[in-house]
């Protein structure tokens, strides 16, 4: 049976180039996984050749290798170090121009252009980071404008997984690996076709230009399966259940002073985590202080100036960082915003230098005596 | 630190040579047109590597570049100090003692006859160190050389009577600000990026190269126990999972600001491992 | 849509001597339009901003119902504070707010008022007491505990004096490391809990000061039948943005910038004296 043609749809893989050049046409600047430097990184796609055809990733703690397959595969990279934080929440945003007036300075907000810009290939976990960063920057007590122009431009277009890293954990999050909301088409790459479904209106739109053959049922039935392997594959996992209250009553335990002599407070896990939202705002004049330049930047917990207050620093150890990173993107972001600030895209075990791992040191944390539980592949065969 | 009075007149600036190569002060010409604005500024008073007009002190404020390495440059950094009301020290030579400070764990003596037919000629210390161990120093700039950038920044704070204030957190916040990919986790190389200083920009893991900590230290050179860098825990993963042998990491803190403590104590661990 | 980083000029009209590194500065928008807009409440905080320097949270100190004129008084402890130090009448400063909750004076109405402060953190606690004494008739008795190391220390030594000859009114003083001319209590301010009588259903506590002084005190105002959340704290993080995205201020599952930075203590119990929190 087939399903209706405005939800849903099949492009042979072999004609994605239709998708990318109707999305151009519509004036979307296309963004896509590209391979530099031994990963991927999100950058402008102007053919599907850019795309990280056959290539597939490997990640574990503090390791990340390409491999190529020779297959024509093209989302066969689940994903690097980038989520979509970059494109709402920018690494460098110029917040205002101030100079010198009558009445001592004028500011000028120098808000960016809002951009057409159609991004394929984010996972169900960047989507969960994606509203969840929303909810902080557009629903909370104010709004961000920054935030709301970049994000008013954007398109997504999503990828179910059907492939788990060793360092995915969605499934326990309930993020993924399938993309439930927040995209406007979403893929599922069945061998050599992509069933194409929309999630918006502007996806439906998008779809109906496309003009495809209308999905089977059979190759839902086989994408379903396929996903919910993916689920079933994972092997590493974040019990949530006990949390925040177990994470607040963890506050002394002897973990953290391990986890402190492993930890480099290099921040690498705040940068790659899709929903860390810290940021400080670096304020540069020029020589003759005529003008100034606002300007907001990623921070970090575990930097030095987080934690201080004049002449003093609440957080000066890294155990102490430590403690305040994972408390509150396990524990307080629940109070904060009722959800967990983890989304399980595993970003912060592969890309830290020394592979320190959350699911592990979680387990340990809720165990009385402060050893882990046993390894993911032990938690798995348990 | 010291303040330099509201400026009725231009700042008085002298650039200074100790024992070093000259990159941190060609950093400064390096400026281009923000050095013309420097010099609307300032008054550029000493700076014998740009000009030949070399105007006695006092000065506002000295660019110190280079170490103490001989027993005369000991007693002439001395008579900077009493010159400049700021003291600033510019790059990892002055800050740190430099790579030249490699003579530190050597036999100087050696070197000298190995090198010089003359070697009675030479005058020159055992040790190579920083101005710090020497004379107050009021401001420290990392690097080898130095970033223009971070210059400037802290020349127009003085200018406008502010303190200074430079960045000191790990090189990895801004690799990842500028998305680069990180050459450990992808490539295996030993970089030194998350123990070292921000200020140069990320420019080796930008070209794919791995850091070699020439901005020193993350969060300074004299910390206390707990707190960052943490040396020891990157040490051990080059060690253990990148598969350097001990000698391979006692060199990677061993380098240009291998004479500052957590560096120099990192490498002395692993000279015992050796 | 409103942009909350947008900074808005205001001169300095007056620069009062508090004590040396402090002073209480009293800004006037520039703009009259944000001038005739602007209203805060009792213990809320702007962002003070200084061209080319930066930002930096200080609690509004003057009365709510002038907000003509914004008091705000600064230590000169770190790079922009110091700067600020520098500043003149007729220099401009930037304002950026109000942000924050301040203390409960709706919700004391009618009840006695118990005020503990401690240091030099006492000034975000005075506008709350001049609001008070403005409206000395809406309150019961007025208590105030104040704390210092040494009489040096001792701010607005005036306004004690004056306060203290307020009806229904008692201020006492205690000194740790007094010197001859201090004809107070001796010792820490907690000490001065067993100098007052407390009705404890009919009062509300405010508390500003060290996190330790709240520590050490909120146990033995609860021993006196204070419930917890009747005591109000005034607490202190690091705070860049003042709207409650930069991240900095957290204490647990709070943003002390829209959440406090007056608490009720029942809600920060558990963070409160928690190492790296």
């Amino acid at each position: 049976m087939a399903i209706a043609s405005e939800t849903c749809g099949i492009l042979p893989s072999a004609h994605l180039q239709r998708l990318l050049d109707t999305l151009s046409a519509k004036g979307y600047r296309i963004v896509g996984p590209i391979v530099r430097d031994g990963s991927v990184v999100w950058d402008t796609v102007r053919s599907v050749s850019d795309l990280p055809i056959g290539w597939r990733d490997q990640q574990e703690p503090g390791r990340y290798r390409l491999e190529q397959t020779g297959s024509q595969e093209v989302f066969g990279v689940v994903h690097g170090a980038q989520s979509l934080k970059q494109f709402v929440f920018a690494p460098r945003e110029p917040l205002l121009q101030i100079e010198r007036s009558k009445d001592g300075f004028a500011t000028r907000p120098t808000l960016p252009q809002s951009e057409k810009v159609a991004i394929i290939g984010a996972r169900a976990c960047d989507l969960a980071g994606l509203t969840i960063q929303d909810r902080i920057f557009l629903n909370d007590a104010y709004r961000d404008p920054y935030y709301a122009s970049r994000r008013e431009g954007l398109f997504v277009i999503a990828v179910n997984c059907t492939r788990a890293l060793s360092t995915c954990f969605c499934a326990s999050m309930e993020t993924g690996p399938r993309a439930k909301h927040g995209f406007d088409l979403v893929l599922t790459e069945v061998d050599d076709s992509l069933l194409i479904e929309a999630g918006s209106e502007a996806g439906r739109d998008l779809l109906s230009n496309l003009c495809l053959s209308t999905g089977s049922e059979q190759l839902s039935a086989e994408a379903a399966r396929r996903i919910e392997a993916c689920a079933q594959s994972q092997v590493r996992r974040l019990d949530h259940s006990r949390l925040p209250q177990a994470l607040y009553d963890a506050h002394e335990h002897p973990r953290w002073d391990e986890l402190a002599g492993r930890c480099l407070a290099c921040t690498n896990c705040t940068m790659v985590c899709p929903t860390c939202f810290c940021h400080t705002v670096e304020e540069t004049p020029d020589l003759s202080h005529q003008q100034s330049t606002h300007t907001r930047l990623w921070d970090s917990c575990f930097t030095q100036e987080h934690g201080y207050i004049h002449g003093k620093n609440v957080r000066p150890t890294i155990k102490d960082r430590y403690r305040m990173w994972l408390t509150h993107k396990l524990a307080s972001w629940i109070d904060q915003f009722g959800t967990s600030g983890c989304v399980g895209c595993g970003r912060c075990i592969t890309w830290c230098p020394v592979g320190i791992d959350v699911t592990e040191e979680l387990s340990a944390l809720l165990t009385q005596d402060g050893r882990s539980s046993g390894t993911p592949q032990q938690m798995e065969s348990s | 630190m010291a303040k330099l009075e509201a400026p009725r007149k231009r700042p008085r600036l002298a650039v200074i040579k100790f024992a070093s190569c000259d990159g941190c002060q060609l950093s400064i010409l390096n400026l281009e047109e923000d050095l013309l604005a420097l010099g609307e500024a300032l008054d550029i008073a000493y700076f014998p590597e740009a000009s030949s007009a070399m105007n006695a002190g006092p000065y506002d404020i000295a660019l110190v570049e280079g170490s103490i390495t001989t027993a005369e440059d000991a007693h002439r950094i001395l008579s900077v100090r009493q010159q400049a009301k700021v003291l600033i020290t510019i790059g990892a030579c002055a800050t740190a003692g430099g790579i030249q400070a490699l003579r530190n764990w050597a036999d100087v003596e050696s070197f000298k006859r190995a090198v010089y037919p003359n070697p009675e000629y030479i005058q020159s210390l055992s040790t190579s160190t920083p101005i710090s161990e020497h004379v107050r120093v009021d401001f420290e700039l990392w690097g080898c050389p130095i970033d223009k950038g971070q210059l400037l920044r802290v020349m127009t704070d003085l200018v406008g009577g502010v303190q200074p204030r430079v960045p000191a957190d790990s090189v990895c916040l801004e690799c990842k600000r500028q998305g680069h990919v990180c050459v450990l986790v992808a490539k295996g190389l030993p970089c030194l990026g998350p123990v070292t200083r921000t200020g140069c920009g990320a420019i080796c893991p930008s070209m794919g190269r791995d850091c070699y900590g020439c901005f020193g230290p993350s969060e300074g050179a004299r910390k206390g126990p707990g707190l960052p860098p943490n040396t020891t825990s990157l040490a051990r993963h080059f060690h253990d999972e990148l598969q350097l042998i001990p000698v391979e990491v006692l060199r990677r803190f061993r380098g240009i600001n291998g004479a500052v403590d957590p560096f120099r104590n990192e490498s002395t661990v692993w000279e015992n491992k050796g | 849509m409103t942009n909350p980083y947008v900074i808005h000029p205001a001169t300095i009209i007056e620069k009062v001597w508090e004590a040396e590194d402090i002073n209480t500065y009293r800004l006037q928008l520039v703009d009259e339009r944000a001038r005739q807009q602007f209203r805060f409440k009792a213990g809320q905080f702007n962002m003070v901003y200084l061209f080319g320097v930066g930002e930096v949270a200080i609690s509004i100190v003057s009365d709510p119902d002038e907000p003509e004129f914004l008091n705000h008084t600064i230590r000169a402890v770190g790079r922009v504070t110091k700067a600020i130090a520098e500043l003149q009448p007729g220099d401009v400063l930037g304002i950026r707010g109000p942000f924050g909750q301040g203390w409960p004076l709706e919700e004391a109405r009618g009840r006695n008022v118990v005020i503990v402060t401690g240091g030099l953190g006492c000034a975000p606690v005075v506008g709350a007491i001049e609001y008070l004494f403005k409206r000395r008739e809406q309150y019961g008795s007025i208590k105030i505990l104040h704390g210092v190391k040494t009489p040096h220390d001792l701010l607005y030594r005036e306004r004690f004096d004056q306060w203290r000859r307020a009806p229904d009114t008692e201020v006492l003083l205690a000194s740790d490391q007094p010197d001859k001319t201090w004809n107070y209590h001796i010792g820490v301010v907690t000490e001065l809990f067993e100098e007052v009588a407390i009705d404890p259903m009919k009062s509300i506590a405010l508390m500003c000061g060290p996190e330790i002084m709240m520590r050490l005190g909120v146990p033995i105002l609860m021993r006196r039948g204070i419930p917890a959340s009747t005591i109000y704290v005034s607490l202190e993080r690091h705070m860049e943005c003042g709207i409650g995205l930069c991240g900095h201020c957290q204490m647990g599952p709070y943003f002390l910038c829209k959440d406090g930075p007056v608490m009720r203590y029942d809600r920060v119990a558990q963070w409160l004296g928690r190492t790296g929190v």
